[in-house]
């Protein structure tokens, strides 16, 4: 059974003057799925957005929701919904008149809309508050009411505009859940911009890694962390220890390779086929490498060596360790587990790293 | 910093304050009214009562007159903010940077050219040897010189031009503060040009509206020169007829209580306004 | 609406018709009556009789140009100093009030505030008429009691300037608060704590901050007072401003010399007024 994606995209593209913000892009979002496009400011995921809300018409391509072209369909007839990022409720009605406006738009007659008005603002958790002024509400509640006020008119997409970024930190991380729960719950497809790759890897079914306008890669969050295709994606999701090196064989997808400070290493290809000789860029993730004290806790991993210990940064659970390579002299960002062993641990002090070779991603050198 | 240093500083401070408004403003208001209490029985003989006032309701030229002036100003008030709000929407909403500054600023300008150079203006093109009424000759839909002075439309070019600026700048400034976010929110629920108008933008540019509305009543109710050189000797306007009764007539006692019924209804108004809006003098002047 | 939504285009365009028309509407009573000061007619009307600067230079009666006309110099002199005065008491009484209104707090604040804006709701003719009365009866009283004159308080300049400086006050008090509403106290606690007297540091500190507002809001007096109409007509004596010159000679009709007057008005209001706007930003964005 085929599904039609409740939005698709066919090889948009939009120029400003001889400026290209987005370039060619070609996906599409399943019914029902948490989509996130994340990005750096300037990618050009606003403009793809706003090209879908209708803001922005597209140079070319074209643009379907639920397999028909909205091209020509201007903001306020299209199927889909906005959550814009300053929220955009009105402050000029209170919280009903804002939830209903849609309805208000379409000509529901008074006592449906009412009706329709509180049993979405009790979905989102807020019942009874239809009565009160926008202000009174605190932002994460703001934040359901703009949901609200687009979930009511049923679209068949949704479109979320970083919209958690004006809220604290530990909003924002109840927010991530909040939002997961309302898009299962409404089961609609919601389709979400974002900067911050936590929230995108946290929510999402499907993430798109955007950078200057083109899609870098499409994936679940677990392919885009522990496979990433391009070197942008390896490192902006997650953090990287990235190294240049010159490759010495290569065989089936497996490398072994020199970094310019000496240290050899054994890596997977990335996908992008490099050839013995070629000067090439490898990502090691921080919390992929192992520390022991004895050598022996790592003999058995493909890439090891000892260091001395730099500086410990310690951050709770995110600590993390700034090691130098006492082979190479070079410094290695590793993350301090917090199982107890540890716990000790000062400058100065030596251990032993170690972590596997296809957790060594290797791109050919020049990309982003 | 002795105390009684600051305190000195403090009426050292209020004093020019207190002069100007007790001199000028508080002390000629009450004169003015006291005078108007003064009837002129005889040569040098006064008779204090509410006679003048009675002379301005008993005599149908003078309430008529009145009622008149309200009446046009009123309607001048109305004509002024349907021209004007369109233009302040574009201003405001439609134009950026540059073009938005020389926009604005091209409004500013007929203000600070005296409003006799302004009603100058529209005398030679509307009178009868007038460039409108040239044009309408050379042009062949009249057939002799048309005389468009001293009637009401032209009272009324001359009090809507008067009072554009007035209008515009307070529009300008609030619809400057709507977010185009609000507005891109109501197209995306599925509102229409209009219904966001309604429900949207007006409501928000409401303070704007309302100042812009007080003012220019104020001022076209207070005018004296465009209604008299636009609208000739016969115009009709009561600040026309404060100024025979001070000037020509030399009756200071009926002119004043003509001024008091003036300021009465301007003040009336001012305070009706900001009461239904809700405003407080101080916000709606700082605009 | 705005851009970012599509517009039908006849209507953008019929929209773009009407905002031309309006600034045409805006520019044409100005326009026209700069075009009639070069006509060569005795008349400031049509027809067209060829181009002539006489309407400024020309010294042949009736051909008497501005810079020859001796009433009309007179009364723009005349407007002159009665603008000086104003501009000048305008903002001295306006820094003060400024100063009052802004770094003080006492009972009757408000209300004294709103006495202050008063002027503004006060038409023009009736702050007038009311200086006038009430000048007359004090002048009266006076003369009746010591057997002197006081002119001043009969209708003349003094009046004239009194009169306008009573609600181009409000003005300058406005323009001028809003600047040291903006000002950081902490510069004059820093110039207090370096050992200047509080006197000092206010000249050092906050008044060369208040420089621009107080220009700006001189500028707007002179501009104010030059074409203040109403108010002046109630309390002018023998000497005329210009704004009541040009309205004697306009109702008896006269020659395009008033346009010429006019013209010249228009040029140095209009490089007042973008003075007063360049002094009020330059310095506001600090």
């Amino acid at each position: 059974m085929t599904d039609t994606p409740d939005l698709e995209c066919r090889a948009i593209s939009k120029s400003f003057d001889d400026f290209q913000a987005v370039r060619d892009v070609s996906f599409g979002v399943p019914k029902g799925t948490f989509f996130s496009i994340l990005g750096p400011s300037g990618c050009g995921k606003t403009t793809l957005l706003r090209m879908i809300a209708g803001f922005q018409k597209p140079s070319a391509g074209d643009l379907l929701i639920k397999g028909r072209s909205v091209l020509d369909v201007p903001p306020n007839k299209r199927p889909v919904s906005m959550v814009f990022q300053h929220l955009a409720l009105f402050p000029m009605m209170n919280i009903g008149a804002n939830v209903g406006f849609g309805l208000r738009q379409r000509g529901v007659n008074k006592t449906d809309i009412k009706k329709q008005v509180d049993r979405v603002l009790d979905r989102v958790g807020l019942a009874g508050v239809a009565e009160r002024p926008v202000t009174s509400l605190s932002g994460g509640q703001k934040q359901r009411v703009a949901i609200a006020r687009c979930m009511v008119l049923e679209p068949d997409v949704l479109l979320l505009d970083e919209p958690l970024g004006a809220l604290d930190l530990k909003l924002r991380e109840h927010m991530k859940v909040e939002l997961k729960q309302l898009q299962s719950e409404f089961n609609t497809t919601f389709v979400y911009i974002t900067h911050d790759q936590s929230e995108a890897l946290v929510m999402s079914d499907q993430v798109a890694v955007m950078n200057n306008g083109v899609f870098e890669q499409v994936g679940s969050a677990r392919d885009l962390y522990y496979a990433p295709d391009t070197a942008f994606v390896a490192g902006f999701v997650g953090e990287a220890n990235r190294f240049t090196a010159k490759v010495d064989t290569a065989a089936a997808g497996r490398l072994s390779m020199t970094t310019d400070q000496g240290r050899p290493l054994a890596g997977v290809d990335a996908g992008q086929g490099v050839g013995v000789g070629e000067r090439v860029t490898v990502f090691i993730r921080p919390e992929a490498v192992r520390i022991a004290r004895t050598e022996k806790e790592v003999a058995s991993l493909g890439n090891k060596g000892q260091a001395s210990v730099t500086n410990v940064l310690f951050n709770g659970g995110n600590s993390q360790l700034i090691l130098r390579d006492e082979q190479t002299g070079v410094a290695l960002n590793v993350a301090l587990p917090q199982t107890g062993e540890f716990r000790d641990l000062a400058p100065g002090d030596t251990v032993h790293f170690g972590w596997q070779p296809d957790q060594t991603r290797v791109y050919r050198e020049g990309q982003p | 910093m002795t105390s009684n240093r600051s305190k000195l500083t403090f009426w050292l401070l209020m004093a020019p304050l207190l002069l100007w408004l007790l001199l000028l403003i508080i002390l000629p208001h009450v004169g003015m009214f006291i005078v108007s209490l003064r009837e002129k029985v005889g040569v040098r003989e006064y008779e204090t009562g509410f006679a003048n006032y009675a002379v301005f309701f008993n005599e149908p030229l003078y309430w008529n007159t009145f009622a008149r002036t309200a009446y046009m100003s009123i309607s001048a008030t109305v004509l002024t903010l349907l021209i004007g709000f369109p233009i302040a929407y574009y201003i405001a909403k439609l134009t950026r940077g540059r073009s938005k500054t020389t926009l604005f600023l091209m409004c500013l300008i007929p203000f600070w050219v005296s409003e006799l150079v302004r009603t100058f203006g529209w005398m030679i093109l509307l009178r009868e040897t007038g460039v409108i009424s040239n044009l309408l000759q050379d042009l062949g839909l009249v057939s002799g010189p048309v005389e468009m002075l001293y009637n009401d439309a032209a009272i009324m070019i001359g009090l809507v031009y008067t009072s554009m600026l007035f209008m515009v700048v307070p529009l300008v400034t609030t619809l400057d503060s709507l977010d185009d976010s609000l507005i891109e929110a109501g197209y995306d629920l599925g509102g229409s040009s209009v219904s966001i108008l309604r429900e949207i933008v007006i409501p928000h540019a409401l303070p704007g509206i309302v100042s812009g509305c007080i003012v220019v009543f104020m001022l076209s109710l207070g005018n004296y020169l465009t209604p008299i050189l636009l609208g000739g000797k016969d115009s009709l306007w009561f600040t026309g007829l404060i100024y025979n009764q001070f000037i020509t007539r030399f009756n200071w006692e009926l002119g004043s209580a003509f001024g008091f019924l003036l300021l009465g209804l301007s003040s009336l108004i001012v305070f009706v306004g900001l009461k239904l809006s809700g405003q407080s003098l101080t916000r709606t002047m700082a605009q | 609406m705005i851009t970012t939504i599509p517009q039908n285009t006849a209507f953008k365009w019929s929209y773009r018709a009407y905002v031309t028309l309006f600034f045409m509407y805006l520019a044409l009573p100005l326009v026209t009556v700069c075009v009639f000061a070069f006509n060569n007619s005795v008349f400031p009307s049509l027809p067209w009789e060829g181009f002539t600067w006489a309407w400024f230079f020309g010294s042949d009666a009736p051909y008497t140009g501005v810079f020859n006309d001796r009433s009309i110099l007179r009364s723009i002199v005349t407007s002159g100093v009665v603008a000086f005065w104003v501009a000048l008491l305008a903002v001295m009484v306006g820094t003060s009030n400024a100063f009052l209104f802004v770094r003080y707090d006492f009972r009757g604040k408000g209300l004294l505030y709103i006495l202050m804006l008063l002027p503004l709701i006060i038409p023009g003719i009736i702050l007038g008429i009311s200086i006038l009365v009430f000048s007359s009866s004090v002048a009266n009283t006076l003369e009746d009691a010591t057997g002197l004159w006081f002119d001043g308080l009969r209708p003349g300049l003094i009046l004239v300037v009194l009169g306008q400086f009573s609600f181009i006050t409000t003005f300058a008090t406005l323009v001028i608060s809003a600047r040291l509403q903006k000002f950081d106290t902490s510069l004059e606690e820093a110039a207090l704590n370096l050992g200047a007297s509080k006197w000092g540091a206010i000249r050092a500190v906050t008044l060369p901050f208040l420089y621009p507002a107080m220009g700006a809001a001189g500028v707007v007096a002179v501009l104010m007072s030059f074409e203040n109409f109403n108010t002046t007509l109630m309390l002018v004596g023998s000497d005329a401003p210009l704004t009541i010159t040009m309205f004697d000679r306009l109702k008896l009709g006269s020659t395009p010399v008033l346009n010429a007057v006019s013209l010249l008005l228009i040029v140095v209001s209009a490089a007042l007024g973008l003075t007063s706007l360049l002094l009020q930003n330059r310095k506001g964005a600090d």
